[in-house]
């Protein structure tokens, strides 16, 4: 079945700037933000979002990368996975951490997140950014900017593509290959393939 | 990945290259605020030194504790080993206590494969005997290539004692593999007959390799293995293979000088250089926890690392809470050993 597209590369970028609006119009400003891209299409969705937010308040804000393999909660069902790197661009202690991830699905990822950044010190809150809300949630975490909402069927994939790793920005809804292929990110994390 | 870490005979590239490209992730959680993650979270490792040593044990302690396994230390004094106990039966105690991985090191060669064949839990060699030091290997390969950004194509200098060295068997293994060229120094007494098939070559004259020597490796003399001595006196041997500050200022000016430690300052490595700029000791030490790590998390991840105790088999609790199957199981194949909890 051919994949339907379902935001466009204009789609992506106005998601993206209207987002950024909002962090600013919920936060007052930029001045305590800190974003942190989760791996592997958030680094860089978090770096535009950074970029949208620095143009329009004219201050520079930071945005790093997490890792947060090493938090999962499916190291004992699936086995080691390869690990990125994480980087934090600086303190957050007292900082606003918005974590941003391309799709929003079971939650899990997100809560590793939560830890993975508690772990590195107290930021006065943390909030998440999603390109997708696919829905299907597992855990009690809901997203506090959402570029498209995407009521999905567990039988579908929802796959994000970036210019930065995919060579083009687009969303796509497809089936789900009936020889087991791993979605997005699987309920009850059976199984999550990259992309 | 491999289930047990035993040789660098087993490692190709791609898997040396694995567990170095973790470590180097790894490494960042000792820069953290917390230096800890809970992947290994319920694990256990239990440490089994049946030799002496002090960097070595510590340094997988410290691996486990930083990926938040729960770490038990044997050793042998004051152990039901200094009470007679074989190598088999302890191995068989800690299998049913339910450790997750054991790593082991023992004076007789081979002993970490002969565990493989007793226990389902994951075995980590950290030194048998003569033969192998898998971990040493796979950290001063992480530290080179830290240092040199490459391990293929770099000219190795191994020095010392050869023959009874465990760390020149897997390090020059596991530079045969990355692809850099090996040269063994040392006294003929110190170079062991089979030498001549480990892939390196071999000559006696320090002073001739130093000025085509990217890393300089030196060794210990092991005179706690030496029956009888091989070489005339430690002055000897200082004048003709230890490393001082001439010998240092001959090598290329980018070359590093390694040693897997402990130390003689003034046997085969003098103060002054083992403080010098282009020693890389301590780095060495700093690595070894990121590469055990790697190692550590590699090996132990998946259903089927789960060490299998014989008091609480799989067939019954376990794997149904695993299907989370609403029914509990049945009576007289759960055997947790909770009389209550089994009745429900």
């Amino acid at each position: 079945m051919r994949p339907k597209q379902v935001l466009a590369a204009a789609d992506v970028e106005r998601a993206l700037r209207r987002m950024a609006h909002e962090v600013l119009e919920r936060n007052k400003g930029a001045a305590q933000l800190v974003l942190m891209g989760i791996h592997t299409r958030g680094v860089p969705l978090a770096a535009r979002l950074a970029a949208n937010l620095a143009a329009i308040e004219g201050v520079p804000v930071p945005a790093g990368q997490l890792d947060i393999t090493l938090y999962r909660d499916d190291y004992v069902r699936t086995g080691p996975r390869p690990l990125g790197r994480t980087t934090f661009p600086c303190d957050i202690d007292g900082k606003v951490v918005i974590l941003v991830d391309d799709v929003l699905y079971t939650g899990r990822t997100i809560r590793a997140g939560m830890d993975a950044v508690i772990d590195q010190g107290r930021p006065a809150g943390i909030q998440l950014a999603v390109l997708v809300d696919r829905g299907h949630r597992e855990l009690p975490i809901r997203p506090d900017y959402v570029g498209k909402n995407l009521p999905t069927s567990l039988s579908e994939v929802v796959n994000v593509r970036l210019v930065e790793i995919d060579g083009a920005d687009e969303v796509l809804l497809r089936k789900k290959n009936p020889a087991g292929e791993g979605g997005y990110d699987v309920p009850n994390g059976r199984r999550r393939a990259q992309g | 990945m491999i289930p047990h870490l035993l040789s660098m005979a087993d490692l190709d590239a791609a898997a040396i290259t694995r567990i170095l490209d973790t470590a180097e992730s790894l490494k960042g959680v000792a820069l953290r605020p917390i230096k800890k993650v809970p992947i290994l979270r319920g694990r256990t490792v239990c440490n089994l030194f049946y030799e002496d040593s002090t960097r070595t044990r510590i340094s997988f302690e410290i691996a486990a504790k930083r990926l938040s396994a729960d770490v038990i230390n044997f050793s042998l004094t004051g152990s039901s080993v200094a009470k007679g106990e074989s190598l088999k039966d302890t191995a068989l105690t800690l299998q049913a206590m339910g450790v997750d991985a054991v790593v082991v090191r023992h004076a007789a060669s081979g002993a970490p494969t002969q565990l493989t064949r007793w226990i389902n839990a994951r075995v980590l060699n950290a030194g048998d005997g003569w033969h192998q030091h898998p971990t040493q290997a796979l950290l001063d390969l992480f530290t080179i290539r830290e240092r040199r950004s490459r391990v293929a194509g770099l000219r190795v200098t191994i020095c010392g004692d050869i023959a009874h060295s465990r760390v020149a068997r897997s390090l020059t293994q596991g530079l045969v593999t990355m692809g850099a060229t090996v040269t063994l120094v040392g006294p003929p007494t110190l170079i062991p007959p089979g030498a001549s098939h480990w892939g390196a070559a071999i000559n006696h004259d320090l002073d001739v390799t130093l000025p085509q020597t990217d890393v300089l490796y030196l060794l210990r003399m092991q005179r706690e293995r030496m029956g009888e001595p091989c070489f005339p006196s430690i002055r000897e041997y200082t004048r003709l293979w230890g490393v001082n500050r001439d010998r240092l200022a001959a090598l290329p000016e980018d070359a590093i000088v390694m040693h897997p430690g402990p130390m003689n300052r003034g046997v085969e490595i003098t103060a002054d250089v083992a403080d010098a700029g282009s020693a890389v000791i301590t780095d060495q030490v700093t690595n070894g926890i990121a590469v055990r790590m790697s190692c550590l998390y590699l090996m132990l991840g998946g259903e089927e690392a789960r060490g299998e105790s014989t008091a609480f088999p799989k067939s019954a609790s376990s794997r149904a809470a695993e299907k989370h199957s609403v029914s509990p199981p049945a009576v007289g194949g759960d055997s947790r050993g909770d009389p209550g909890k089994g009745s429900k």
